[in-house]
């Protein structure tokens, strides 16, 4: 969580000195479900995330010298450069995807879910979306297509209160997304996501029913995002008192406190935040002095049929 | 060699690939049952429910599950069942599929297939009826094929299902019984090579899938003229033969490209931009097209006809074309 807190702080000051290039959407506030889901996730289990994805990424284990580099647009970058924020991804480390499109990651996974179903493999797939995507049409058809074929993927539902920048309980009819999931009959819980524990062991619980053939789950975890949409967001559409008391409820710091209260020492955690901190200025010195992506980086991995090298002009 | 309708041959080709390689599977609505036009009949006795998988109504799961199952080491033939309906899926198609692979920086594939019934079949009506295979050669990660006869359908089915990239393969509902010789086995039809369907030397007849056969029978007509047309079966429009049509105008010195979609913003346009760009010299008169108006289709038989191209118009472009 630390490391994921210290990499979106570097990347917002990146932002800041122009090295990030396009948007970014800060998972600042939302730590803990990132951490409390790919904690219990196997090196060869697959997650889809969204366009709010760094935290997840680096949770599920994939190199933050290369996601930086990403980030600035450069060689070296997990997609060489050509992707940026939004479409992070490691296929390394089975992260297969941010997505720029709100939603599209849910089908994607139940087709990952369905390849591990054909190939009878035991990978779990899990899908985070935002309580956006909830609204859209590809949340009904993913996760109706799970429950019919009974798929091994686990749908995290990360419900930060906001679609894009409007309040999503004022454009949600009904109960919302667990009430939305069990209608299609899959099993839902329900966690505070700012609680790192909870999640953690919800997340375990419903892991171990997917792993022995219990078919899809759905975990919503409540949580608020603490920056704005993105980085160039200054979230005007809420008050200030409510960001305050947001802060108050921030799961990196509630984790400080649950680690003091099990006997951690307060010098033991300022060294844990030392170490993330002179990991990622490291990580932002090195995408720093990354050089820009040749530029036959433009035309590579288009297809090979009409391969824009020979077909495009 | 056998006699085989364009349905069989493209069935033929899904078995015989389905038996190579047990990472092909076909996913879309009806496919138990034999798919809407037949086209799977038989196949899901074969290779069971799991490998013939039925789907619900739902075009964009179709698709993006696809996307999904490709990217994870399957080769998923998607039916979408009618190119009209195949718009719920743009996004899955478009903005993934044909996407992924770049913006991941090459960490991952998308071998699939999409099959998209084109065209106009039986007073059909305006979202039944459609050819929209332009827009596809318009997004950079596509492969377009649209095939006209029942090898093609075999032979090129087969190489779209080999292909590593996201091929979208358009097959034409009116030719579904149309008979024609296929090869036994191994017949895979290079993607990206045209076809002369009728040689000739007055002049160049670019067309692809249904139209083709149109264009076939006006040459006929020509023919009784004594105007020998040449007739170009692109076969796949992206990637297209450019060569195969370029060395075809520099013998004939006329192009006239006739398709079954809509004539604006048509691929038709594509081909003639083209030609006039790097042929100039060798025309000897200026590039014609036909194609639709710009309407929707029509139901009864008599308005569908009104976006129809026919013989009679090829015919009267290609006179025309030829001066008195």
């Amino acid at each position: 969580m630390l490391r994921i807190r210290a990499f979106e702080e570097a990347a917002l000051e990146g932002l800041e000195q122009k090295l990030v290039l396009g948007a970014i959407h800060p998972s600042i506030g939302q730590e803990a479900v990132a951490v409390g889901v790919c904690a219990n996730l196997e090196p060869s289990d697959i997650l889809l995330s969204t366009h709010r994805g760094h935290g997840h990424t680096i949770a599920k284990g994939a190199d933050t010298v290369a996601m930086m580099r990403e980030l600035f647009g450069r060689e070296g970058g997990t997609c060489h450069g050509k992707g940026g924020s939004m479409h992070i991804a490691d296929f390394k480390v089975g992260m297969l995807g941010a997505n720029g499109v709100v939603g599209a990651n849910i089908l994607i996974a139940v087709g990952a879910a369905h390849a591990v179903r054909l190939k009878k493999g035991r990978q779990v797939v899990t899908c985070i979306f935002g309580d956006g995507a909830i609204n859209r049409g590809p949340f009904l058809e993913g996760l109706n297509w799970a429950g019919v074929w009974q798929l091994p993927i686990l749908f995290v539902c990360e419900d930060n209160g906001f679609a894009a920048t409007t309040r999503t309980r004022a454009m949600t009819a009904g109960e919302g997304p667990a009430a939305r999931a069990e209608s299609l009959g899959i099993p839902a819980a329900t966690v505070d996501g700012n609680d790192l524990l909870a999640v953690d062991e919800t997340v375990c619980r419903l892991l171990a029913e997917i792993r022995t053939g219990g078919g899809p789950r759905f975990l919503l975890c409540k949580t608020y995002r603490l920056t704005g949409h993105t980085g160039a967001d200054a979230a005007g559409y809420r008050s200030k008192e409510e960001v305050e008391i947001a802060w108050k409820g921030d799961p990196v710091a509630r984790l400080r406190d649950v680690l003091a209260t099990a006997g951690v020492k307060p010098a033991e955690i300022a060294e844990a935040e030392r170490a993330a901190r002179t990991e990622i200025d490291a990580v932002f010195d090195a995408a720093k002095a990354s050089p820009l992506p040749p530029l036959t980086r433009a035309f590579a991995d288009v297809q090979d049929v009409g391969d824009p090298q020979r077909e495009a002009f | 060699m056998a006699r085989l309708s364009y349905a069989e041959a493209s069935r033929q080709a899904i078995a015989e690939e389905m038996r190579r390689d047990a990472t092909v599977w076909a996913v879309g609505e009806d496919l138990g049952r034999g798919g809407v036009f037949g086209q799977y009949k038989g196949l899901v006795e074969e290779f069971g429910p799991e490998r013939i998988a039925d789907a619900p109504i739902s075009e964009a799961c179709i698709m993006g599950a696809a996307v999904g199952a490709a990217m994870t080491g399957t080769r998923p033939i998607v039916e979408l069942r009618f190119s009209d309906f195949a718009l719920c899926a743009v996004d899955e198609l478009v903005n993934q599929a044909a996407k992924a692979r770049y913006m991941f920086g090459g960490q991952g594939r998308v071998p699939l297939v999409v099959r998209e019934p084109i065209g106009m079949w039986r007073s059909s009506a305006a979202q039944h009826s459609q050819s929209l295979e332009g827009w596809y050669t318009h997004i950079p990660g596509l492969v377009v094929i649209a095939p006209s006869t029942p090898a093609d359908n075999k032979g090129l089915l087969k190489a779209a299902i080999r292909c590593d990239d996201p091929v979208v393969y358009l097959e034409h509902k009116n030719l579904w019984p149309l008979e024609g010789e296929v090869p036994d086995g191994e017949h895979v039809v290079e993607i990206g090579k045209a076809r002369v369907a009728r040689a000739g030397k007055d002049l160049t007849i670019v067309s692809w899938s249904a139209a083709v056969h149109t264009c076939l029978a006006a040459a006929e007509a020509l023919a009784e003229q004594r105007i020998e047309a040449e007739v170009i079966d692109l076969r796949s429009l992206w990637p297209w033969d450019k060569a195969a049509v370029l060395a075809s105008v520099e013998r004939t010195g006329r192009l006239l490209v006739a398709h079954e979609a809509v004539r604006v913003g048509g691929f038709g346009a594509e081909v003639a931009a083209t030609v006039a760009e790097r042929a100039h010299g060798q025309l000897k008169c200026a590039v014609r097209r036909l194609g639709a108006p710009r309407a929707p289709i029509g139901y009864a038989p008599n308005l569908e006809d009104q976006v129809r191209v026919t013989p009679a118009q090829i015919v009267a472009a290609a006179r025309g074309m030829l001066g008195p």
